[in-house]
């Protein structure tokens, strides 16, 4: 493969957690990666050099995905700049998590804007140019509590399985085209997201995980890089767990 | 001339329809049996041939073959 024949992918929020491991997955399989931050410039700028001194492609990339008008503009700026784009990973999410009846609708629009609308707006401007080149893949990261629920977090859930229907409904319409559109479902991961849990609920929650322990960014990155990959592309619509065998479906 | 042919070119790749069918007085739906989709696909290839921006207002518009000419001819 060329150098300027690399494939791109863009991972949004990929300054950190399971968006970073993504993203330094994907270049270590040769694609041309932009990395996508929200506010951590800094360590977008440090996953894009750990790429590039492992010999791969990387760019950054800043925009507020509470506003979806900006992920449709950082799609553009990412085609435009990198020449194309072959992979839209939709990672980027935020919690803001309380009761329902408690919950305010400042809390619930940010989650459902920034996880849901700004994935819904990025798509949208990659499947103009996908539908062009006949190919494209998206994959919309949702998560195990999308299937299961989760008290005190009806923003995110919602948010969550938004996505999943998404990913069905552009599986359907542009499959003809060439394109992809699965989702994964991560449960519970060593992230910065779960770093916050008390040693009490973390117990808890394992207990519930046949596997018996917490899944590591990487083990979700293999999956999106599979989904990604030339050997996924029979594989549309679909929502895949990785959750140590918590959620079977 | 050469508009309507390269027009036509365009049609006939996006629609997949018989180049035979494809008259100016032809609906791009009704006569030639392009989806919504197709018909999207169809404004995006106008578009990269002719090198226009079509709002999505001016593209309701463009139902026949003709009227996908007369657009052209009016904004390249």
């Amino acid at each position: 493969m060329t150098e300027s024949k690399k494939k791109v992918a863009l991972v949004t929020g990929s300054s950190r957690g399971l968006g970073r491991a993504m993203a330094l997955k994907l270049a270590q399989d040769g694609f041309t990666v932009a990395v996508h931050y929200g506010r951590g410039q800094e360590q977008a700028e440090a996953v894009a050099d750990e790429i590039r001194s492992a010999g791969g492609q990387a760019q950054v990339f800043g925009a507020d995905l509470s506003d979806p008008a900006q992920a449709a503009e950082l799609v553009e700026t990412v085609i435009k700049e990198l020449g194309g784009l072959d992979v839209l990973v939709n990672n980027a999410g935020i919690t803001r998590d309380g009761l329902a009846i408690r919950m305010k609708d400042e809390d619930w629009h940010a989650v459902i804007q920034t996880n849901l609308s700004s994935a819904f707006s990025a798509s949208r401007a990659a499947i103009k140019h996908m539908m062009r080149a006949r190919a494209g893949r998206i994959i919309n990261i949702s998560s195990v509590v999308a299937l299961s629920g989760n008290p005190g977090q009806a923003n995110y859930v919602a948010s969550k399985a938004g996505l999943i229907g998404l990913t069905k409904a552009l599986a359907k319409e542009y499959g003809g085209r060439g394109i992809t559109v699965n989702a994964v479902a991560p449960g519970f991961i060593e992230s910065d997201m779960t770093a916050d849990l008390g040693a009490d609920l973390r117990a808890e929650y394992e207990k519930n995980i046949p596997l018996g322990r917490m899944g590591q960014p990487e083990e979700v990155a293999a999956l999106v890089a599979f989904l990604a990959s030339d050997a996924a592309g029979y594989v549309s619509g679909q929502t895949i767990g990785v959750d140590g065998g918590m959620n079977p479906h | 001339m050469a508009i309507f042919d390269d027009v036509k070119e365009v049609i006939v790749e996006k629609l997949g329809a018989d180049a035979d069918q494809v008259t100016p007085e032809a609906r791009f739906v009704e006569d030639l049996g392009a989806d919504s989709l197709e018909i999207v696909e169809l404004v995006m290839g106008l578009e990269d041939k002719f090198g226009l921006s079509i709002s999505d207002e001016d593209a309701e518009g463009i139902r026949t073959v003709q009227a996908a000419v007369d657009y052209v001819e009016k904004n390249q």
